[in-house]
């Protein structure tokens, strides 16, 4: 199935969670937000809230250094 | 003609939002990258009073991003808020701009952020972040967060009670190790110049009352590929679930959380604090240590260079910065060697 993540177009095997996605992209969940078809996904339902064909992902790590 | 006829022009400031820029008061949390250039627009803009605080010196490694040192703060190993004070009160004398050399700790803040408007984050680590986003949930002050790595960053304004905290979007400190730091990742001058100038720009508008927080967000940029991102933050608060918004709870001021030594980002260094805190005589170990090493000092310092390629640099207060390992054991038995405990 097809989604957008971060702007660009990417095939993924099925529907997954938000956390199985995360982990797929190789991004610690720890310190990422994730924005699904222009909605914050709170932390606590990444592993709940199911990524769908067609949906639009903003990925975003949140860094420390500065 | 006066000095912020520019700035008042731009229409969101104006005459009235200058006089509340003048009347400000705004803690400046670390004064490296960020804190760099953060400490540098807010003192040009005019706030009324800057305070900067850092508790590191200034290194080599530095000046390659960091606009307010220079290879004399080097030599002499200018703490980084003493650099940094001194240099900028050549920029604006009629402000009251203060440097601070010290840690920001749960003890440490109830003096150094009891009386400010607003404080802005030039911190280069989760810990201190989390501290100070548990201070303004407590005293009802706003913070502008940034963080930033390699050729990329965020920032996102917070203001209790309406938009959602830090710790709503980062529920807990990643595991010691995992996260991504200056080290190991590298960063770039554009990179922290672009996230600190956001920084201020959140700030200006939170002095200035314009900031609307009715549609609170986070930017994320990165400045190698060209990427703005905006993440729409509007709801998250009012879902709950967060422990420090929603649920009260402030376990980095209240001493709960946080440890006492911490790896300083791109340094190859680590900061060591003693449990409780103390005022050394400086003299005592700049004359104890000429047998150990190279001793070298400054009014604020004493730095112990080993023959091993380790060093010991002790503040005042306690305080040592171990430098040539980024183990925390490692730096904490060197403290224990050279400084007791």
């Amino acid at each position: 199935m097809q989604v957008v993540i971060n702007g660009e177009p990417k095939e993924l095997d099925g529907p997954m969670t938000v956390e199985g996605l995360v982990r797929q992209l190789g991004i610690n969940p720890q310190f990422c937000a994730v924005e699904r078809n222009k909605m914050l996904v709170p932390r606590r339902q990444h592993g709940e809230v199911t990524v769908e064909a067609g949906d639009s992902l903003e990925i975003v790590t949140l860094v420390g250094g500065g | 003609m006066n000095r912020y006829h520019k700035q008042q022009l731009f229409a969101p400031i104006g005459e009235a939002g200058q006089r509340a820029i003048q009347h400000a008061r705004v803690l400046v949390c670390g004064c490296g990258a960020l804190g760099s250039v953060i400490a540098d627009q807010l003192v040009r803009a005019g706030v009324g009073v800057v305070r900067i605080v850092d508790r590191d010196f200034v290194d080599i490694t530095n000046l390659q991003r960091q606009m307010l040192f220079d290879e004399d703060d080097v030599r002499q190993q200018t703490p980084k808020a003493i650099a940094a004070s001194e240099k900028l009160r050549r920029v604006n004398s009629e402000i009251i701009i203060e440097g601070i050399v010290g840690d920001i700790t749960s003890e440490t803040i109830r003096e150094l952020a009891a009386d400010v408007d607003l404080i802005v984050d030039g911190t280069d680590n989760y810990e201190t972040r989390f501290l100070l986003n548990d201070w303004s949930l407590e005293k009802n002050i706003p913070w502008v967060h940034g963080g930033c790595i390699g050729s990329y960053g965020q920032v996102m304004a917070i203001v209790p009670g309406k938009t959602p905290c830090y710790r709503c979007i980062l529920p807990e400190e990643p595991d010691p190790g995992t996260a991504l730091t200056c080290d190991t990742a590298g960063v770039i001058a554009p990179a922290v110049h672009v996230i600190g100038s956001l920084e201020v720009s959140l700030a200006l508008q939170l002095l200035t009352k314009t900031f609307d927080d009715s549609k609170p967000s986070i930017w994320h940029v990165d400045v190698w590929r060209g990427d703005f991102r905006k993440i729409d933050l509007t709801g998250l608060k009012e879902a709950g679930g967060c422990p420090a918004c929603s649920g009260g709870q402030r376990d980095w001021l209240h001493g709960q959380r946080g440890a006492r030594s911490a790896v300083l980002c791109g340094r190859n260094a680590v900061q060591v604090t003693p449990s409780s805190r103390a005022k050394l005589s400086l003299e005592k170990f700049r004359q104890d240590w000429q047998q150990l090493g190279v001793v070298t000092s400054n009014p604020y310092l004493v730095k112990l260079a080993l023959n091993d390629g380790t060093s010991v640099t002790l503040f005042g207060d306690g305080r040592a910065v171990i430098g040539g390992t980024e183990e925390i054991s490692v730096a904490r038995g060197i403290y224990s060697r050279y400084v007791g405990q």
